[in-house]
């Protein structure tokens, strides 16, 4: 057992560094664990091993990580690469595996930054190979630099979808075709939020360079699209849609799809924290004070893992997180902590005005938030769209009583892939709101964990 | 508004709760079964499913071959196969003193008249269970035990139930019982309900009933532990136990693993939830290491732990209330209630119905416990008055 650590923050994305930032000026020696094998999170995955060439493809907000990842060489921080926390308990405590050993850990202050995951984009032929998500696809072009050189559409809605377009095209990628789902009315929908979203006209300025870079490139762009189907025998050949009643058909020998992130709540929802359902992000996020604290007195979630914010949002909401634990575990006083939040509090406030209007605009088709009979949902366990409409004919009331019925969820991703899509549909094949029907209860391990690493796990004197 | 008005109120409609309702429904009687969440929440639902008479406590023998003649006929009692799959239990020794422990064993069920179980010796073992560690020097075999699919369990007894008549009423916690007319009256958020008779099933919470009534036993909450592992090719056929350790351990149809053993996370009974200790799980793991070395990278999936209750000479109560008619109990079945159930309900509505059950139920009376032990019993939030 490792001695206890004030202040354990999880995951190296945006808010954690910044959470990381803020203890090491308060002298507060914190421990960083990270899954991935070097710091930055997603956004800024493999900056600090990225060649001049490489972020000039990837663009200034990825090399405007880099001030955050000067952190990881403090000397009283205590960063921890490669490791995978599969459990937090409500006392504190995080068990993770690093270097095929399993540890376990007490924190007197737990911030959680797990930042955001795909929503999945269920439609049919999306489990055939070489359909990946676009996150997936920049890990490729971040980590090592890997894109396809042709053949490849992106389909799907929402910046990332366009930055990835705007990216590959960099790359000079010859991209078989863009498939944008978002639906014309969300245009109209997002317009009483553009007045607040222009307060901050960041965002739309990149969005509209994104636009131009994809219009200038040639590469064939479709709009409002819908009716998406997949093709292929082994693996994908083709995407099937239609624009406006006329039917498309692009050949290609990869599949990026896109539909927007969500909060990754896997570990606040294992922790039995209670979530609100969030209408215009469609997604949950846990209840949080303004210093991203829980109802737990010991854990604090921060970033996108508390709700959908992005990357500069996120860093300030890092900031603040922090400087709450740190005045918890009695190192600032309120007074400072609020004096060195000032800044932080002010950024947060601007970064977030633009998310109503994105929000709005790259709200998913429904077409995705309730997929057709055939279409499987739960990829580990092979559950369709329908048999989950049949176990609500049967009686079944939420996510949770579909294990039952039919294993969905209960596969080894713990239904991280497919819970939004079961409690969406359970809700509207019951005709009343999701909060009613709620989300899985999350049983550990959220990550697996081996039999062997498990077995010689490293107790904390009191469990 | 006019009060619904029932034979028999069943207070907790787990796997007990249904199949005694079940049962008292084709006695031809009038029974409501009440469940302050939904049926299989918690222990009926969420348990190892193991249908085995290995290694019962003698008071418990008549009950589970009873019970295990139920089973093999499941599909007739209740329309569904509730996943019950016939197979060998095994209990693993892994020395010379744990052999011995175990052959006594057999010498005292021989003496009380019992041969299910036998004796088979190292080579046999490995015969059965090749991936076995060498270390192992025999082992005990039950024949003709099984295992079983608990939600699908109570599901179909849910089912059934529904079919013979029974109401089923969720989210409706008893509240409060006291006598009324002839019979018993139940306050519950969803109104009182009067009823001839009370059936206590209520499982972890079956002692605020008992309290109630000034009868409380030494119950205790545990959270009993279980996990999964991700799919396996198949090398297990046998449900797995061991004499030195706490372990319950299969492979299911699909190819995952189930790991269990009774070691216990954190019980929360008031807020209705337990949550899963690593520690327990880690020796869990250890076990499974010692007897299957080579599953080292197999990889857990997902654990949890399910609310039960247990009972300091490890039986449940079953039987009459010793303090008030027309109250019955049954509850306190200790982590392993599963097998028993089939054969609780029909205990039950013969007690109702005839008076007495054709299988010795003494030692299981609400009154077996001393003064001191009911000191030494811990006491949880009261929820229910009389």
């Amino acid at each position: 057992m490792v001695d206890p650590v004030p202040l354990l923050i999880m995951g190296s994305g945006p808010a954690g560094l910044a959470a990381a930032q803020e203890a090491v000026r308060a002298g507060v020696g914190a421990l960083l664990l990270d899954e991935q094998p070097t710091g930055g999170g997603q956004i800024y995955r493999a900056l600090g091993e990225a060649t001049g060439e490489r972020q000039k493809t990837l663009g200034t907000d990825y090399a405007a990580g880099a001030p955050l990842l000067t952190v990881l060489s403090a000397q009283c921080l205590d960063h921890q690469p490669g490791a995978t926390v599969w459990e937090v308990s409500p006392d504190g405590t995080v068990y993770y595996t690093r270097q095929g050993q399993a540890r376990a850990v007490s924190a007197e202050q737990v911030i959680l930054c797990s930042g955001a995951m795909e929503r999945p984009m269920p439609f049919p032929g999306w489990t055939l190979p070489g359909v990946m998500t676009c996150g997936a696809a920049q890990i490729l072009l971040k980590g090592a630099g890997v894109f396809p050189a042709s053949g490849a559409v992106l389909a799907g809605s929402g910046p990332l979808l366009l930055l990835l377009a705007k990216q590959l095209i960099g790359a000079r990628a010859r991209l078989a075709a863009v498939v944008d789902t978002t639906p014309a009315d969300n245009y109209r929908g997002a317009l009483k939020y553009l007045p607040g979203a222009l307060r901050t006209p960041g965002y739309l300025l990149k969005g509209l360079s994104m636009i131009r870079t994809l219009s200038a490139s040639g590469v064939p762009w479709y709009r409002g699209a819908s009716g998406l189907e997949a093709i292929g025998d082994d693996a994908v050949a083709g995407l099937r849609f239609k624009v406006r009643g006329r039917q498309h058909e692009v050949a290609c020998s990869n599949l990026f799809l896109h539909q927007g992130v969500v909060p990754n709540v896997q570990l606040s929802r294992s922790l039995g924290l209670e979530h609100h359902w969030d209408g215009l992000q469609r997604c949950w996020r846990p209840i949080l004070d303004g210093w991203g604290a829980s109802a737990l007195e010991r854990i604090a979630v921060a970033g996108d893992a508390g709700g959908i914010m992005g990357a500069r949002a996120a860093e300030a909401h890092g900031r603040l997180a922090a400087l709450g634990a740190l005045n918890r575990i009695g190192v600032l006083s309120e007074t400072e902590r609020d004096r060195r939040a000032a800044g932080a509090r002010a950024v947060y406030r601007r970064e977030i005005l633009p998310r109503p209007f994105l929000d709005r605009l790259y709200r998913p088709h429904p077409d995705y938030l309730q997929p057709a009979d055939d279409t499987i949902v739960c990829r580990c366990e092979e559950v369709t769209a329908g048999q989950i409409r049949k176990y609500v004919e049967l009686g079944c009331l939420g996510p949770n009583q579909t294990k039952a019925f039919g294993r969905s969820g209960m596969g080894p991703c713990q239904g991280r892939v497919c819970g939004l899509t079961v409690s969406e549909i359970i809700a509207q094949a019951r005709g009343v709101p999701l909060e009613q029907v709620g989300y899985y209860r999350i049983r550990p391990p959220i990550k697996p964990v081996t039999l062997g690493e498990l077995a010689t796990l490293e107790q904390p004197e009191d469990a | 508004m006019a009060r619904p008005s029932y034979d028999v109120i069943v207070v907790g409609a787990g796997l007990h709760g249904l199949s005694c309702a079940l049962n008292l429904a084709r006695e031809g009687l009038k029974v409501v079964a009440l469940d302050k969440d939904h049926p299989g929440r918690h222990a009926s639902g969420v348990n190892a499913g193991g249908v085995r008479r290995l290694g019962r406590h003698e008071a418990e023998l008549p009950l589970t071959m009873a019970a295990l003649e139920i089973w093999h006929r499941i599909e007739q009692e209740v329309g569904d196969s509730c996943g019950f799959v016939a197979c060998d239990q095994i209990k693993v020794a892994e020395s010379g003193s744990e052999a011995d422990t175990l052959q006594a064993r057999l010498l005292r069920l021989r003496e009380l008249g019992y041969d299910h179980e036998q004796w088979i010796d190292a080579d046999e073992l490995r015969r059965r269970v090749p991936a076995i560690a060498p270390h192992c020097v025999g082992a005990v075999l039950c024949a003709g035990d099984g295992s079983a699919n608990p939600f699908r369990t109570v599901m179909a007894y849910r089912r059934a139930a529904l079919s013979a008549g029974v109401e089923i009423r969720e989210n409706c916690p008893a509240l409060a019982l006291s006598p009324a007319g002839s019979g018993w009256r139940v306050d519950t958020p969803q109104g009182p309900l009067d009823g001839g008779a009370v059936m206590n099933c209520a499982g972890t919470w079956g002692n605020t009933i008992a309290r109630a009534l000034g009868e409380p036993v030494p119950v205790t909450p545990a959270a009993l532990m279980l996990m999964i592992t991700e799919r396996l090719a198949p090398f297990l056929k046998p449900v797995l136990g061991a004499a030195g350790r706490t372990l319950s351990f299969k492979q299911f149809d699909n190819g995952t693993l189930l790991i269990g053993g009774g070691h216990r996370g954190t019980a929360e009974p008031e807020c209705n939830r337990s949550r899963v200790k690593m520690v327990g799980l880690s020796i869990s793991a250890q076990t499974v290491g010692a007897l299957f070395p080579q599953l080292a990278d197999v990889r857990v999936v997902r654990s949890w732990a399910g609310l039960e209750g247990m009972m300091p000479d490890d039986i449940p109560v079953i039987g009459p209330s010793s303090r008030a008619d027309g109250i019955y109990h049954a509850f306190g079945f200790c982590g392993h209630g599963f097998q028993l159930a089939p054969i609780t309900g029909r205990i039950m509505a013969d007690l109702l119905v005839r008076g007495h059950s054709g299988l010795p139920i003494e030692a299981f009376r609400i009154d077996r416990f001393a003064a001191a032990d009911m000191a030494a019993m811990d006491t949880p939030e009261q929820r229910i008055s009389a």
